[in-house]
């Protein structure tokens, strides 16, 4: 087993990997085909089945300086969009032999057509999440462009689709799920032992690497940050954190937030990992069971219609589950998800009594101090006056 | 997104009005003391989007649309957009996020007048269209929280790799069956009637080939027609509440015969301050216009003699003149490909396409971009298409900056500067041309 700070400090590595060696190391052992993808979601488990290494395509936060980015959007588009950009056109992505890109807002949306046009030889494809629920439509329709994407990887070298395959990823991703899902249980449970600066690289590291690795480096932080002695509880707010699910914030936001007194609790951060709820297994077809977990068990997120559910119930639940004691909306500037979403969930929060606030960033936000100063009276006025 | 047409209560923008544009005005105020008079009528009515608007299943059942951004352009053009804006952002709208949004929550909040002075109806449905749009979810979200009617979702696909699949047809003509149809059916208490719907479809067709002529008229030298900002009013019933109707019928023969007579007088557009004196510039724009200072911001262009002889904002509400139509021997099929093919709803490369097309077909000098903060569905990507554009045309492209219906991002000064750069730069071209 490795130690904490060993591990971190490989996964703080791989975050930082923006031209993608480890995926180029992949490459050079497996030989198959890597694919990225933008926020929010990509069938990972699809392209696991046909020999294809997703590749989350996150951003590259504050270590990169933005050239020729800015030179395609103007100044009141999101941030994430032009770092994606500078990593395409300074090379960064070179290894990649495709990109997806899914239905998360109009930006990614248009991020496709860019795409098209700039990096036209690659598979570039828009993934149309359903936003109908039934399986007869909705279902119908995603079946069918994933099936649309499977004989694109395979025309240009990936394995065919196979259902048996795909069932086996479904296997290993359901276990990487649990995984994650283990790791958030623990910090709702003793948020001192997974300090959320920790789990968002950890997690993070998961871009770059194939599942099977990744599974391994997620069970040894477990297990590593539940066996230290040394991590004590503190006197801090415990909050969760609304809003980051798309361009992500700077890893010295999440420190700021723990320093001015906060236990992050839940978070949206690196949503693919946690958008599906459970497993998708479900012993029938596997593409179906894939489409089905889409459809019934992700995550209410601002990027989905709430169909017939209630607007701000799936916050306030987890509100309940983490024990949070307040709600912090935590947004990238222009993001129209997040925005529009926020008062509508701040809504919810009033109905329920769950004291919130909020602010903005991007993810190459240099200057804490003003975020510091406002989370740390928020974590506060929890403590002082949460009890009255 | 963005969409269409200012005609109902706005001010008329040229003096000396043609018989087209007196009955256009007729038909919106109408259509208005329909919806204001409807608590006391009985007629139902319809929340839904211009771009993907399914009008014809609608008037199908006799229920009446209600067009929010329409309504929120239109109260920029009274000059009330400020005022709902700051309202939506004391309730904690975000600075960041679209001014159609904030200005028809604010709207709503401010006792929900309508564009005559008359009180909108509350919805009998809220019919969320959802085409080229992620925008639009979140606005049906919130009309959710402050009303109490039914919802009905109809998810269109986008054209992400740049065509009408079959499965992407049967998923919108599935959704119409299941979910449209029976919630159209529910509210209205009517059968739904395919042979009512198919002969919608063919008035409709009649009233495209009209409007495809006009702005079609604009190849002409002179053009007989600006493209634009004259266009926002061509398209005002077609894109809103009368596709499907004789009336749109009638308003777009009218409308025809009246440019083609233009058209062989040889006469240039009507502008705010009356017939166009002389062509010295075409262009083609892309991006919906500034609706708070509309008629300042056409006068730029006038003021310059630019003539707009093609745009992108126009097809918001459908793509009719590459020959699509809506065809009654299959009606909700038909219903699908116009939901998937409107402007918004199409790919980037395609936009590059369409306005490289329009360049060419169109002869223009140019072309403009303008560029609005609120709309990420048109501006992500509107500088990449400005250097596609300009280099497979060859022809040079402008860009400025301005907002739907919020004033703050108006800047009469920069945008009027921009415009005489480009300009200048056109007739530098046209300069060093004549000199090779």
């Amino acid at each position: 087993m490795t130690g904490v700070a060993e591990l971190v400090r490989r996964a703080e590595g791989l975050c930082r990997d923006y031209r993608l060696e480890a995926v180029a190391d992949w490459k050079r052992r497996h030989g198959g085909l890597a694919v990225g993808f933008v926020p929010i979601w990509a069938p990972r488990e699809l392209l696991h089945s046909q020999g294809v290494l997703p590749v989350a395509i996150l951003g590259a936060g504050d270590d990169l300086e933005i050239i020729k980015g800015d030179a395609f959007y103007q100044s009141y588009i999101c941030h994430l969009p032009r770092s994606v950009v500078e990593l395409g056109l300074n090379g960064s992505l070179q290894g990649l032999d495709g990109m997806l890109f899914p239905s998360t807002c109009d930006v990614i949306r248009n991020l496709s057509g860019i795409w098209k046009l700039q990096f036209g030889n690659l598979l570039v494809r828009y993934l149309d999440l359903p936003q109908d629920f039934d399986r007869d439509l909705g279902g119908r329709f995603f079946v069918h462009e994933l099936q649309e994407l499977s004989r694109e990887l395979t025309a240009r070298g990936a394995l065919p689709y196979d259902a048996g395959r795909l069932a086996a990823s479904l296997a290993i991703y359901d276990q990487h799920r649990a995984a994650v899902e283990a790791l958030y249980d623990l910090r709702r449970r003793e948020p001192h032992r997974v300090p959320t600066h920790e789990l968002y690289v950890v997690l993070r590291a998961g871009s770059v690497l194939p599942v099977e690795e990744h599974l391994a480096m997620l069970r040894d932080y477990a297990a590593a940050a539940a066996a230290d002695a040394t991590r004590r509880p503190l006197d801090q707010a415990r909050v969760l954190i609304s809003g980051s699910f798309c361009e992500q914030p700077p890893l010295g936001l999440i420190k700021t937030l723990e320093r001015a007194g906060c236990y992050i609790v839940d978070d949206d951060f690196l949503l693919a990992h946690r958008w599906i709820r459970g497993d998708v297994r479900d012993g029938g077809d596997p593409l179906q069971a894939l489409v089905g977990a889409l459809l019934r068990q992700a995550a209410p997120s601002a990027v989905r219609w709430i169909g017939d559910d209630e607007k701000g119930r799936d916050l306030v639940e987890r509100v309940g589950k983490s024990g949070a004691e307040g709600v912090i909306f935590c947004a990238p500037s222009f993001c129209d998800p997040a925005l529009l979403d926020q008062p509508m969930l701040a809504r919810a929060l009033d109905a329920a009594g769950v004291p919130w606030t909020s602010f903005k960033y991007a993810e190459n936000t240099g200057q804490f101090q003003v975020i510091r100063e406002q989370a740390g009276t928020f974590a506060d006025s929890i403590k002082l006056w949460s009890g009255a | 997104m963005t969409s269409t047409s200012p005609a109902a209560g706005a001010q008329q923008p040229a003096p000396g009005k043609d018989q087209s544009q007196e009955r256009q005005k007729r038909m919106i105020a109408e259509h208005y003391a329909r919806l204001a008079h409807a608590p006391q009528t009985g007629e139902k009515n319809a929340y839904t989007f211009v771009p993907g608007n399914l009008v014809e299943l609608l008037r199908c059942f006799d229920v009446l649309p209600v067009l929010p951004e329409i309504n929120a352009l239109q109260s920029a053009m009274r000059g009330k957009s400020r005022d709902y804006i700051a309202l939506a952002e004391k309730h904690g709208h975000s600075e960041d996020v679209c001014t159609y949004v904030k200005c028809d929550y604010g709207m709503l909040k401010s006792g929900n007048v309508g564009p005559t002075g008359e009180r909108l109806p509350n919805p009998d449905l809220l019919l969320l269209s959802y085409t080229g749009c992620f925008t639009f979810m979140k606005w049906f979200e919130i009309l959710r929280q402050e009303y109490e009617a039914p919802v009905v979702m109809l998810h269109v696909p986008y054209q992400g790799e740049g065509k009408v699949t079959d499965a992407m047809r049967r998923y919108v003509v599935d959704q119409l069956r299941r979910n449209v149809i029976p919630a159209l059916e529910r509210i209205s208490g009517k059968s739904y009637d395919e042979d009512r719907l198919a002969a919608m479809l063919a008035l409709s067709a009649k009233a495209e080939d009209d409007l495809v002529a006009v702005l079609q008229s604009a190849k002409h030298r002179p053009s007989p027609i600006d493209a634009y900002f004259g266009g926002v009013y061509y398209i005002g019933p077609i894109f809103t509440a009368f596709r499907g109707t004789q009336e749109a019928v009638d308003y777009y023969q009218e409308l025809r015969a009246e440019v083609g007579e233009r058209q062989r007088l040889g006469l240039g557009p009507v502008t705010p301050d009356g017939p166009a004196a002389q062509e010295r510039y075409r262009v083609v724009v892309e991006g919906p216009p500034n609706w708070t200072s509309f008629r300042q911001f056409w006068q730029m262009f006038a003021g310059e003699g630019a003539v707009v002889v093609a745009s992108t904002y126009t097809k918001v509400g459908g793509v009719y003149d590459f020959g699509f139509r809506h065809d009654p021997s299959r009606p909700l099929e038909s219903l699908a490909d116009y939901c998937i093919g409107c402007y918004t709803n199409l790919n980037l490369p395609a936009r590059v396409a369409m306005l490289s097309r329009y360049v060419e077909d169109y002869a223009a000098d140019g072309f403009l971009i303008n560029s609005v903060k609120s709309c990420d569905s048109f501006s992500a990507g509107q500088l990449v298409i400005l250097r596609e554009v300009e280099k497979r045309t060859g022809r040079p492209g402008g860009f400025i900056e301005s907002d739907l219906v919020d004033p703050r991002y108006f800047s009469a000064a920069n945008v009027k500067n921009r415009l005489e750069s480009y300009f200048q730069m056109v007739e530098q071209r046209r300069a060093a041309g004549a000199a090779r």
